[in-house]
């Protein structure tokens, strides 16, 4: 988190300075969002590596949920991704036909080699790290599947997604087994919880964002945003964290709330990040860049005429 | 909501296309951002296949999945057979499998090139509504969604059937750079459950700490494109110097061709005075080849790269904001 607060580089001619001067607006911003963080950010503590999933897999997987065979009440697939040594990074999904009854299950594991070896040539370096299941609970053949998948990766990792939505919420919880029970006599296997948290390139988050404007419209449809109505939502998302850091404030000096320290100096840290310009430079800035602007536009325009009327001329 | 779709659809021309609207599931909007991510930022082209079905006038796109990278010591890949095997084993999960187009990313909008046009033409040929969709990760990245979805117009996929890219030949279809490509509005569709999954999201994930949207300093992505823009003009520049130079070797033909037919009449004048044979009219054309015509399709490629003027139009207006 505190990385998001370093200056960038240090200016090496006026036009750096300005580009300076207008990324530090940039993260003055986003020493605005590491005020709401501390606000709303709540920690749930496990052992084990932390799983790190990117929404994409998360669509696939219930994209596979809605399509699945009549009569099946659940889907598995396999998670591919990259691991380290404290964090699994899960990048990406594929569903596996099964067949599921009382007493057996059967999974079709020539189709799950084909596909991976399919996804490896398109990303190499993508491992197999585990599998995916929906609903709610971990059943008697969950525990087989995961033996077979132990076969595949080092202590893969088991994900379920309850699409059934039992409590009201699609529970995404990820597993990993280890052994139980008295040594020498049955041994049985344990299921452990472990920390999920979801990740985002910056390209997803903002494809995410457009994902959920879809949920406002009746018809679940949604165009493409034009470029002005994305600015303004944008600034008043600025707006939005302003005012609620204003009331915090406010709250504090009427002493109506704790004073918190480490609040406190991601404030400090937001006052300093305005920079030091007087109005006249500035403003000055702001003039040069947009007449800049101004002129590529013009020149654009140019071009497109030109081409057009040539385009006119060749037909005639 | 109806009305922005209305007035998109009439920006490109209104001409009786089978595809109308597209409309695609989150699910492919997330995919394509995720391929071009991990494996696009060493090359500049990522592509794949989309695949969908058609529905009255609205192509729907439901899934998607990648093209490994060409690589020069990949020799035994076989596209074809990768295409195939994928395909039947998405099959098996109850994916669409129908084949509905493609998609690529671009660098700056330099995306309008020979390869884009003929594989496009091939897949308008075998699937009458298939698409390309366009992603621009750059633009993306700025922070708004930039996925566009073309198609040839029917006027040049004539064109393209008799591969006929002579001046005559594009003269008499009258095509212009504009009316090679149209553009399909987008729409974007999610159903039910996956919104539930978005809410969840939203709840449990971290709010996004940077607002690209809001950046003042875009002049990098500015010069980039102008020195994209320029390079296009000079190339464009060539082209048409060589055009000129044909136009003006057509007409020096001409003319010799008109004074060889005169000399050719007085001398026959002459003989028949004289009384002997006329000299046999010898076929012209032989003697006169024209000169090759140069393609004008690059021309008007070229002029179809032209995506500067939506670099600009945000900044713009982000600068306006404090103003």
């Amino acid at each position: 988190m505190v990385s998001h607060c370093l200056c960038k580089r240090p200016p090496t001619s006026a036009r750096g300075q300005q580009q300076e001067s207008h990324g530090d607006l940039r993260s003055l911003s986003s020493s605005l969002f590491i005020i709401i963080l501390h606000f709303l950010y709540e920690v749930m503590a496990v052992h084990g590596p932390v799983v790190k999933i990117h929404p994409v897999v998360l669509a696939s997987i219930v994209d596979s949920y809605e399509r699945r065979n009549e009569g099946a009440s659940r889907v598995i697939g396999t998670l591919l991704g990259t691991t380290d040594k404290h964090s699994v990074e899960v990048t990406n999904c594929f569903s596996v036909p099964h067949n599921e009854s009382e007493d057996e299950v059967a999974v079709d594991m020539e189709f799950a080699k084909n596909m991976y070896e399919l996804h490896k040539k398109v990303s190499p370096s993508e491992v197999i790290i585990g599998w995916y299941a929906t609903g709610y609970d971990i059943t008697e053949h969950s525990v087989l599947i995961h033996e077979y998948y132990s076969r595949e990766a080092p202590s893969p990792i088991h994900l379920t997604v309850d699409t059934a939505l039992q409590s009201n919420k699609m529970n995404i919880r990820a597993y990993v087994s280890s052994q139980m029970g008295v040594p020498g006599k049955t041994v049985g296997v344990m299921f452990t919880p472990l920390t999920v948290k979801y990740i985002y390139y910056d390209t997803e988050r903002i494809g995410v964002d457009l994902l959920h404007r879809t949920r406002a419209s009746a018809s679940r449809t949604n165009g493409l945003t034009t470029d002005l109505a994305q600015v303004a939502s944008a600034a008043g998302r600025v707006q939005e964290m302003l005012s609620t850091v204003l009331s915090y404030i406010e709250d504090v000096l009427s002493g109506k709330v704790m004073a918190d320290n480490s609040v406190g100096r991601f404030l400090m840290d937001l006052v300093n990040k305005v920079p030091k310009i007087t109005a006249e430079d500035f403003e000055s800035m702001l003039n040069s860049n947009i007449n800049d602007l101004l002129m590529v536009t013009y020149l654009a325009n140019l071009t497109q005429a030109q081409i057009a009327l040539n385009e006119k001329l060749v037909v005639l | 909501m109806a009305s922005r779709k209305e007035s998109a659809a009439s920006g490109s021309n209104p001409l009786d296309t089978p595809v109308k609207q597209i409309q695609i599931d989150g699910l492919v909007v997330l995919k394509i951002i995720k391929h071009y991510q991990e494996e696009g930022q060493g090359s500049e082209v990522v592509q794949g296949v989309l695949l969908g079905l058609v529905v009255e006038d609205r192509l729907e796109i439901t899934n998607c999945f990648p093209f490994p990278q060409h690589t020069e010591d990949d020799v035994e890949f076989d596209e074809v057979q990768y295409q195939m095997e994928m395909m039947r084993s998405l099959r098996h999960v109850n994916i669409d499998h129908l084949h509905v187009g493609w998609y690529q990313s671009t660098y700056y909008g330099s995306f309008v090139s020979r390869a884009l046009l003929d594989s496009q033409f091939s897949y308008q040929h075998a699937i009458e509504e298939s698409v390309v969709l366009i992603y621009d990760p750059i633009k993306t990245a700025q922070g708004s969604l930039c996925l566009k979805a073309y198609r040839l117009t029917p006027k040049l996929m004539e064109i393209c059937k008799e591969k006929d890219f002579s001046p005559e030949g594009l003269k008499k279809a009258c095509i212009g750079y504009e009316h090679m490509f149209e553009e399909v509005p987008i729409v974007i569709k999610n159903s039910h459950l996956i919104n539930v999954l978005l809410l969840d999201l939203q709840e449990k994930s971290t709010v996004a700490d940077k607002h690209e949207l809001l950046n003042l300093s875009s002049s990098n992505h500015l010069e980039k494109s102008l020195q994209l823009l320029m390079d296009r003009m000079d190339d464009m520049s060539q082209d048409i110097g060589k055009y000129n130079t044909y136009c003006r070797n057509l007409s020096k033909q001409q003319q010799q061709k008109q004074q060889y037919l005169q000399r050719r009449q007085q001398e026959n004048a002459q003989r028949q005075s004289r009384g002997e044979p006329p000299l046999p009219e010898e076929d012209i054309s032989k003697m006169f080849k024209p000169p090759q015509a140069p393609a004008r399709m690059d021309t008007l490629l070229i002029a179809g790269t032209r995506g500067v003027n939506g670099r600009c139009s945000p900044s713009i207006k982000r600068l306006f904001l404090p103003a």
